[in-house]
């Protein structure tokens, strides 16, 4: 519901890196999106689409990388990804399973033209 | 022309999280537990706070701040109660956000102990958006289905405790409290789970006390 939002802010963090690299485009942008983040990639990408003309990064390509849940047992010490919401080690069944993955939202990279 | 490839890994939320963890730290110093509610809309948050307006009045003191889309509604509830509030319009947004919380903090008296957060009813998208609470409460009521913590998996992934709310509705319902109770589990173990009817006042004395209790190991935490 708010990736318009979301958007707006990884066009503050391509300002900020063209600026300080001197670029006058930026044609390619890399997001990380994990599935428990909250944010929808399809979302994501039409408000990219969107917000994108008239900007620095007005024909930018957007790659949106899909984290899965991965989970840590502190039990076990084994990790795991996990498809479904059921938050257990699937390798001993431990439930004080921690999520090392799956909850980013992250500008992982972009690439630039100067 | 040269393109060249850059390593960015910025988060996104990290404004929003730099702002909560600024109230985080502003409020613990003043001794102040911070409690953000989630829910659906009309699951029960102002009926709650109300109920809980009640049992603190006399032996704590607290502060509302209420999020909505629109209008003043829940703030004029809350202050009926004789609890200062405060309402947040967002006009459209689904979701308060720190910055907002940040522009209310210097109304709210240094004196109180407990500063509730009412978010805008949405079980999705404030989930995401820290306000630099101590405490989360998510609320499901009878109504919506014992169904939704898998469904909206973040919101009970984030919180700390579940509120099952209007018990009173349980006979004419199928909601089945504890298998409501096993899905949240599974989706985050170790969460702690209230069953109550704050229009009846039943089971509110165990969630005041879950948050005193909260309210004194902050305070311990600071001496």
């Amino acid at each position: 519901m708010h990736e318009l939002s979301l958007i707006a802010s990884v066009f503050d963090v391509l300002e900020e890196k063209a600026h300080e690299h001197g670029a006058a485009r930026v044609t390619a942008v890399v997001l990380k999106v994990g599935v428990m983040s909250g944010a929808v990639p399809g979302l994501l990408e039409s408000a990219f689409e969107t917000y994108k003309k008239g900007t620095i990064a007005g024909t930018a390509q957007l790659e949106i990388v899909v984290v899965p849940v991965k989970l840590r047992c502190p039990d076990c010490g084994g990790e795991a990804v996990r498809e479904d919401t059921d938050f257990s080690c699937a390798g001993c069944g431990s439930r004080r399973v921690e999520i090392v993955e799956g909850r980013e939202l992250v500008v992982e990279r972009i690439e630039l033209e100067t | 022309m040269t393109t060249k490839t850059i390593t960015v890994v910025r988060d996104l939320l990290a404004t929003n999280k730099q702002a909560a963890s600024a109230i985080r730290a502003g409020l613990r110093a003043r001794g102040i537990l911070c409690v953000n509610l989630l829910s659906s809309p009309g699951s029960g948050k102002t009926t709650l706070l109300e109920a809980l307006a009640e049992r603190f009045r006399g032996r704590f003191r607290m502060a509302v701040i209420e999020g909505d889309i629109e209008t003043e509604r829940d703030a004029e509830r809350i202050r009926a109660k004789g609890v200062p509030a405060w309402q947040i319009t967002t006009g459209g947004a689904c979701h308060l956000e720190a910055r907002m919380i940040g522009k209310v903090l210097g109304d709210v008296p240094g004196d109180i102990d407990l500063l509730f957060i009412e978010n805008v009813g949405n079980l999705v998208c404030p989930a995401s958006y820290d306000l630099g609470e101590d405490i989360r409460l998510v609320l499901l009521s009878a109504p919506e289905g014992d169904d939704k913590p898998a469904k909206y998996p973040q919101a009970f992934l984030s919180a700390d405790a579940l509120v099952l709310t209007k018990t009173d509705l349980l006979p004419y319902l199928p909601f089945d409290p504890a298998r409501a109770a096993a899905e949240a589990l599974s989706v985050k173990p170790g969460l702690k789970v209230f069953s109550v009817s704050a229009l009846r006042g039943d089971g509110i004395d165990g969630l005041a006390g879950y948050l005193v209790e909260a309210l004194e190991r902050l305070r311990s935490a600071r001496a």
